[in-house]
């Protein structure tokens, strides 16, 4: 660790990120770098939507957070650079405020990932709002992938009365519900990433 | 192939006691380390095209019908990894409140003005040396209700992906001098000799005569790292 520069610490992205970083889904007139709309009409894979509401300690929905999605396409390649030459590729980033929903949800349409070494098909998450001073990590895993959950690695580094928190709800018809906790006895369970 | 750990004894703990929003919204559970796979180690790679011509230059990108007021600034800086690397053609996203102290925001019910031709947002994408560049007004201080006679210093907000997920950052830009640090919660959630790394350099060289003031801010990353992490 010699000669190391010390990292630059974090912030929270405060309750004001709308314009800066959402501008486009909060209805002001210019662009934003990604949105809820994942996958584009030509992605190939199976459509999805996923979304849900993120929960304080109190069991209130966060109307200032903001989700970022990172994912594989659905053969389990996440995009490299090429990729984000073509703005019309498949780009495997999402981005989702939760305050221009009248339910405080975020959404995001996609396609399912395919899994890839070893790991469950699933979805990379980061959580940011106002009162959180660093960004959270966690993870969507899909409830009907059983048995590639029960082999997931990371999923088994999580006591197992846990795992239930990364894993979304099947709706049928490509529709998955995912709640996050910040706190309480059904908390989130975050990484160390 | 990995990255340098996250320095959690340079960071902010999740609950603040004097950040009041922290104690419902913060993490209460340890977190779960987890090897860095592909989905952690890569990440978006938004380029050069991803930026439109205005976007670096808050001072043009919302006028309607003149001048933002307030002090222009320049800032300016690099982006590098913790083994002093630049972290080349990573995009930098930015927001700020205007010079009166109001962010543009439609939640933003602050009674200072509006003004008409500050928008307050851009983004950049670092170049070969990890350089990143904007013009913009000095934004204002403002209260927001924390504790009694709270007021934010003065900042600039920055959004950094970096070359992974893994490497994602938010942070907030101070000014020098600024008497409002020292009793600001967000600023001193950072531990003591960390803190001071989110506080920009005034320079006489990026200041442009007869034009706008120039600050300089570098930004550490986590680094790709050959050592496996130990566990």
């Amino acid at each position: 660790m010699t000669n190391r520069m010390p990292q630059t610490p974090s912030q929270t992205v405060g309750p004001y990120f709308a314009y800066g970083l959402t501008a486009r889904q909060y209805g002001y007139d210019w662009d934003q770098l990604a949105d809820g709309r994942i996958a584009r009409d030509d992605t190939p894979g199976p459509r999805i939507r996923v979304f849900g509401q993120v929960f304080d300690g109190a069991g209130a929905p966060v109307d200032d957070a903001m989700i970022e999605i990172w994912q594989a396409d659905a053969s389990g390649r996440y995009p490299d650079e090429a990729d984000f030459a073509d703005r019309g590729a498949f780009h495997g980033v999402g981005r989702c405020g939760t305050g221009a929903d009248p339910s405080l949800r975020f959404v995001f349409d996609t396609i399912k990932p395919g899994g890839h070494d070893g790991e469950a098909p699933h979805l990379n998450v980061c959580v940011m709002m106002r009162g959180l001073l660093l960004h959270a990590y966690t993870r969507i895993y899909f409830a009907d992938e059983e048995e590639a959950n029960a082999a997931d690695p990371v999923l088994a580094l999580v006591p197992e009365e846990r795992r239930g928190t990364l894993v979304a709800r099947a709706l049928g018809g490509g529709l998955y519900h995912f709640d996050i906790a910040m706190q309480g006895d059904d908390e989130t369970v975050f990484f160390d990433v | 192939m990995t990255f340098t750990p996250r320095d959690y004894a340079g960071q902010p703990k999740w609950i603040d006691e004097g950040y009041k929003s922290t104690g419902l919204r913060g993490p209460t559970k340890p977190l779960v380390r987890i090897p860095l796979g592909r989905g952690e180690l890569a990440g978006p790679r938004f380029g050069q095209d991803w930026v439109g011509p205005l976007d670096t230059d808050l001072t043009r990108n919302g006028r309607v019908n003149g001048e933002p007021l307030g002090e222009r600034i320049i800032v300016t800086g690099r982006v590098l990894d913790d083994f002093g690397r630049p972290v080349r053609n990573t995009v930098v996203e930015v927001w700020q409140a205007n010079a009166a102290g109001r962010y543009i925001h439609k939640r933003d019910q602050h009674d200072a003005p509006i003004d008409p031709n500050f928008r307050g947002s851009g983004r950049c994408v670092t170049d070969d040396e990890g350089r990143y560049r904007f013009l913009s007004v000095k934004p204002g201080a403002y209260p927001w209700r924390n504790h009694h006679n709270a007021w934010r210093p003065n900042h600039i907000h920055f959004s950094l992906f970096g070359p992974g997920f893994a490497s994602r950052l938010v942070t907030q830009m101070y000014f020098p001098g600024d008497p409002l640090l020292a009793l600001d919660p967000i600023y001193n959630s950072a531990p003591p000799g960390s803190r001071e790394l989110m506080i920009a350099d005034f320079d006489i060289d990026t200041t442009e005569p007869e034009w706008a003031l120039g600050y300089r801010w570098d930004i550490v990353l986590r680094g790709r790292d050959a050592t496996p992490m130990e566990d």
